[in-house]
């Protein structure tokens, strides 16, 4: 073993695997065609490159195992001659082709499990195997999901191109969509670290590869900023247990401050453009908490002044939920217990609700509802592992 | 150019006769939308309603549509269309989906229109 860290092969897939498909798509003219090559390349790069090293050019060595492989289809085919002539190494330097691969694998006619594993399949050069462990489903789960997906894109005639501008906004939000489940999936997982780590870099690259590519829409820029502001404060979560430190007691020394003045600095040049959005109000939210030196510093007003902003744009129950939190810190926990109340009837079955209520219960000294609301979250999350989930997923609101 | 059947869903109670005339009309002009986001219509029909039909699984042959659903196919048509999200275009503008119903996009297979033996 040469020890080629496996960070570092999932970079350089990364970075090689994308683009390959996306400039042999439109040479082979059939996507599930050229998916597969890339996949075979990427299996074959997995398997030799830990023995021999990552050769000085990846993205040859890829195309040359894709060709070798494409080669054999294509004569199988019976029309090898004329698509072979244009398959030459190199693959003429063209504009990067990887949005219309990332439109593609998001296209709102596949379902989101299938825009997820194709994304991570195509986009990111991951393999099969991969992306079954990092979900915790079987193989052939994903294998079937991928087969699926690429017979529907070629029986339905799913185009290969970036949506007209009329239709982009959507489009684009179902992109988003899908890089946010990554990077959750990736982000509040406990099963393994190892592969959900992974996961996070995957979301991250790829909000950054967007936001290379899309530069003047802020969303995407929201999007970036939100995953890193996250990822800045990632080594502050966890204590030497493993057990997850709740905000207020994390040790903010640990948060990477350079990587919070970038994000925030990505956050800024995207709120220029005056078109907020979801993401760009959820980075500004996590940005109040990660600007703050001290829990006492956090700056709450704006904090509820974004949840607003955020209700307009998606009222949710749970967005209510969080804006309450805030209401508690700026408005005390009367105010906050009474906009909890309004949300009885949608979040029953919502621990975090009670867990919530019982704390503003607690603070205005009604302890024994309190313990009431306490025994009622508990109650909904009896499985260890999902109170730690349920932990992470407030954590993440904040 | 690829074709694709869109399924017209409506309630199960649906009757083509019984629309109103402005929903009528709504539904003669699909064939503008058609056009203008760069599809052919090929062929289109209107159905009588889900009570009229009867339905054959293996030898029983039973009353009614073949699937017991709130929703039924109440007409389909056949365009044709370069990608997609061009018969999405084009589907998503059926007036049976501002009527209380839907439609189905279905990329068609293979197919055969005949020509109906002219009377007399």
């Amino acid at each position: 073993m040469s020890g080629v860290p496996q960070a570092e092969l999932a970079r350089v897939l990364r970075e090689h695997a994308g683009q390959l498909a996306a400039s042999l798509v439109p040479l082979i003219g059939d996507f599930g065609t050229a998916e597969d090559l890339v996949q075979d390349a990427v299996v074959a790069a997995l398997e030799r490159w830990p023995l021999d090293g990552i050769p000085e050019r990846p993205d040859a060595w890829l195309f040359t195992v894709a060709r070798r492989r494409g080669l054999d289809v294509l004569r199988r085919e019976g029309n090898y001659r004329r698509k072979l002539a244009q398959l030459q190494w190199p693959v003429p330097a063209e504009p990067d082709h990887r949005l219309q691969l990332v439109f593609t694998c998001c296209h709102p006619a596949l379902s989101r499990p299938a825009q997820v594993a194709l994304t991570l399949r195509i986009v990111c050069g991951l393999t099969t195997a991969q992306i079954a462990r990092a979900f915790l489903v079987p193989e052939t789960t994903i294998a079937q999901r991928i087969t699926r997906a690429k017979r529907k894109i070629a029986a339905a005639g799913i185009p290969y191109r970036v949506p007209a501008d009329d239709e982009l906004a959507p489009r684009l939000a179902e992109v988003l969509t899908v890089i946010y489940l990554v990077f959750n999936e990736g982000y509040l997982s406990t099963a393994d670290q190892a592969h959900s780590k992974d996961l996070s870099d995957d979301a991250e690259w790829l909000a950054s590869l967007l936001h290379t590519l899309m530069p003047a829409e802020p969303e995407v820029g929201g999007l970036l900023a939100l995953i890193r502001l996250h990822r800045a404060r990632a080594a502050a979560r966890f204590d030497s247990d493993g057990g997850l430190v709740p905000l207020e007691a994390q040790d903010r020394s640990l948060w990477d401050q350079d990587a919070v003045d970038a994000a925030i600095h990505i956050l800024t040049r995207a709120a220029r453009h005056h078109r907020p959005g979801p993401y760009q109000l959820q980075a500004a939210i996590v940005a109040c908490h990660a600007e703050a030196r001290r829990w006492e510093d956090t700056d709450w007003p704006q904090i509820r002044v974004l949840y607003d902003l955020l209700l307009l744009l998606s009222p949710s129950p749970v967005i209510r939920l969080n804006r309450a939190i805030a209401t508690r810190y700026t408005s005390g926990p009367q105010a906050a217990l009474a906009e909890l109340d309004e949300l009885a009837g949608s979040l029953e079955a919502y621990p975090i609700f009670h867990a919530t209520k019982a704390e503003l219960l607690r603070d205005l000294g009604r302890t024994g509802e309190a313990a009431t609301a306490d025994q009622r979250a508990l109650s909904l999350t009896q499985n260890p592992a999902q109170q730690a989930l349920l932990g992470q997923r407030l954590d993440l609101f904040t | 150019m690829a074709q694709y059947a869109i399924l017209i869903f409506a309630n199960a109670s649906h009757d083509h006769a019984a629309l109103s005339p402005e929903d009528r009309a709504a539904h003669d002009r699909h064939g503008e939308a058609v056009e203008k986001f760069g599809g052919t219509m090929l062929t289109a029909f209107a159905l009588q309603p889900a009570a009229t039909a009867t339905s054959i699984r293996g030898d029983v042959v039973t009353d009614g549509p073949f699937i017991d659903a709130k929703e039924v196919v109440a007409g389909f048509y056949v365009i044709e269309a370069p990608d997609l999200d061009a018969a999405m275009e084009i589907a998503r503008r059926n007036p049976a989906t501002q009527q209380g119903g839907g439609v189905e996009v279905r990329p068609v297979d293979s197919g055969f229109v005949g020509v109906p033996p002219t009377a007399g």
